[in-house]
């Protein structure tokens, strides 16, 4: 090292003088980053639902600061408010309970059954969906859904028609799309139970479906539950996927999307509803203690 | 657990189905690219390479992706600096709020992407247009860069917990000031998982529609936003497919370079 040249010693007194001083390199650390993420973002956010509190002048569009709560009134009161909201969580709902459903054979195939030499290249098989662009795959089950489309030729045959775009079509792509963030915790979880867990349970009498239920299900669980953030809150958040796929279907986010010029006070009423939501199924899944695990 | 053999071979069949669906979408899209048929119907009539010429002097197109392309890489280079200064922070020191700094890390992608949208224009409108900054290529920079933070966040502080702080003991017993320390030890050890962290966040910024709606000012129109607008064009049909095969085949790229990084990196998840 060359420490007799003059700048290296102001360099190494400078390291000196921070090494005897944690707070400052503390906050050397942590004032550009929280002044991006606490001022801006939070700022920003904090600003945007203190505006669901304000009203729009109905003939020129513009924000009215004048404080009331008559936005959240009108998301109670008003029927389509309602039906939509429920609409949504229902469809988080039903994407995240499908999302289970397919998820939990593939992991058990991926994590239990394939040999141990090909496991990472299945995971790999299950991560590069999540690489591809989220529109193609959106675009691409628009295609297979269209009128004379992938689904209607394979169907044909049979009888059946495909579900065309609409709730149907919503719930199946929402599904597709993240399937992979359940699959991956899935597989995690049952890759790591505990072989002895098992074979004690089955010395002890147990039949595969009873060790299933009493002793898979419940160490799996938390994986489970992490899975469903994902498949939850994105499904309730996304509106581009039903304009692609969902027809006239209308989700939360599309109702928000539409009132954002009109009117920002009732999109931002709007907006606090998949906010709470969420947050309220954060809460619910943190007893579970899968947050941890993310 | 001993499974019977139908149940082996019953998962196993549920497995390659499940593989089937998830993979079907992405070769039609590839197969589509080649449709001579402007509607897409199925089954093509035949195949063409017509369309890959047209999507290649497509200027629309070309365009989108070069500014999908510098916003990424102005989001990326935000989020490793900002996000390794948090992972540091949080790993190194014991603070009040520590906590909730983490949580404000994750909120960005967390909430819906149409809050975040929304709040970042009100703000930028609010604060920057005044300022005679409008809303432009500058501004969905920095609305990806929220939103990116978390992930080289996550790769970051997840290599710090398992980096023994003997190495850099050492280091500093051997005579090196604080820098040299990072110079030498500490950023050796964590560059792989910037790399992996870079490459998420860079993946995340190029997907991003909504976010992108939001802060983009007239004129700027990323790849995902040029083809959600031109999806519904019949007219540009053929070149969405060409795109949208290019973007499948793009995607190779970070499954590569992510199985070449070092597994532990974490470099699965995209969260």
């Amino acid at each position: 090292m060359t420490d007799t040249a003059p700048a290296a010693g102001s360099v190494r007194r400078l390291a000196g003088a921070l090494y005897r001083r944690p707070r400052l390199q503390l906050s050397l650390l942590l004032s550009a980053p929280l002044a991006w993420l606490v001022l801006a973002y939070l700022g920003s956010l904090t600003v945007l639902f203190l505006s669901a509190f304000w009203t729009t002048d109905s003939f020129t569009s513009n924000v009215v600061k004048i404080w009331n709560a008559d936005n959240f009134t009108a998301l109670l009161t008003t029927d389509v408010y309602r039906q939509v909201a429920l609409r949504s969580v229902g469809v988080a709902l039903a994407v995240t309970a499908l999302c289970i459903l397919i998820a939990f054979p593939i992991a058990f195939y991926t994590a239990r059954i394939a040999s141990p030499r090909r496991r990472p290249l299945l995971v790999v098989a299950i991560l590069t969906p999540l690489w591809a662009s989220y529109l193609v795959k959106a675009y691409a089950w628009r295609l297979i859904l269209a009128q004379g489309g992938l689904l209607d030729w394979v169907l044909g045959p049979l009888g059946i028609k495909g579900p065309g775009y609409g709730l149907t079509a919503t719930i199946l792509v929402l599904t597709y799309l993240w399937l992979p963030y359940m699959i991956l915790p899935i597989h995690a979880g049952l890759e790591q139970l505990p072989v002895s867990l098992l074979d004690a349970s089955a010395d002890l009498g147990a039949r595969t479906g009873r060790t299933f239920r009493s002793v898979v299900l419940p160490m799996i669980l938390p994986s489970v539950a992490a899975g469903s953030v994902f498949t939850f809150s994105l499904s309730l958040g996304d509106y581009i996927a039903v304009q692609i796929v969902g027809g006239k279907t209308q989700l939360i986010g599309n109702i928000i999307y539409s009132n954002i010029t009109l009117d920002l006070p009732l999109a931002a009423a709007l907006g606090t509803v998949p906010v709470v939501i969420i947050v309220l199924y954060l809460l619910a899944v943190r007893r579970t203690g899968a947050l941890s695990s993310l | 657990m001993n499974l019977s053999r139908p149940a082996r071979i019953a998962l196993r069949v549920a497995a390659a189905l499940g593989f089937a669906v998830i993979y079907v979408p992405l070769l039609l899209v590839l197969v589509n690219s080649l449709n001579p048929d402007r509607s897409s119907g199925w089954p093509p009539p035949g195949l063409t390479f017509g369309w890959w010429a047209d999507a290649w002097h497509s200027s629309g197109a070309r365009a989108a992706l070069w500014t999908s392309v510098k916003a990424g890489l102005g989001a990326t280079a935000i989020a490793l600096v900002l996000g390794t200064l948090v992972a540091f922070a949080c790993q190194r020191f014991r603070f009040f709020g520590r906590d909730a700094i983490s949580f404000v890390v994750v909120l960005p992608i967390a909430l819906p992407g149409i809050v975040t949208g929304v709040a970042l224009n009100t703000a930028f409108r609010t604060v920057l247009e005044p300022l005679g900054v409008g809303l432009g290529l500058f501004t969905v920079i920095v609305g990806h860069a929220t939103f990116c933070i978390v992930v080289v966040f996550n790769n970051v502080i997840a290599r710090l917990r398992r980096m023994p702080g003997s190495y850099e003991e050492a280091a500093a017993d051997l005579g090196a000031h604080t820098f040299r320390t990072f110079v030498d030890i500490t950023f050796p050890l964590v560059r792989s998982a910037l790399v992996a962290g870079a490459l998420l966040a860079f993946a995340l910024s190029f997907d991003e529609i909504v976010v992108t709606t939001f802060t983009a000012g007239p004129g700027i129109q990323t790849l995902p936003v040029w083809i959600f607008s031109n999806m519904a064009r019949p007219q540009q049909a053929p070149v969405v497919n060409v795109v949208a095969a290019v973007l499948v085949l793009l995607s190779v790229i970070p499954i590569y370079l992510a199985q070449r990084l070092s597994s532990d990196t974490a470099s699965g998840s995209r969260i």
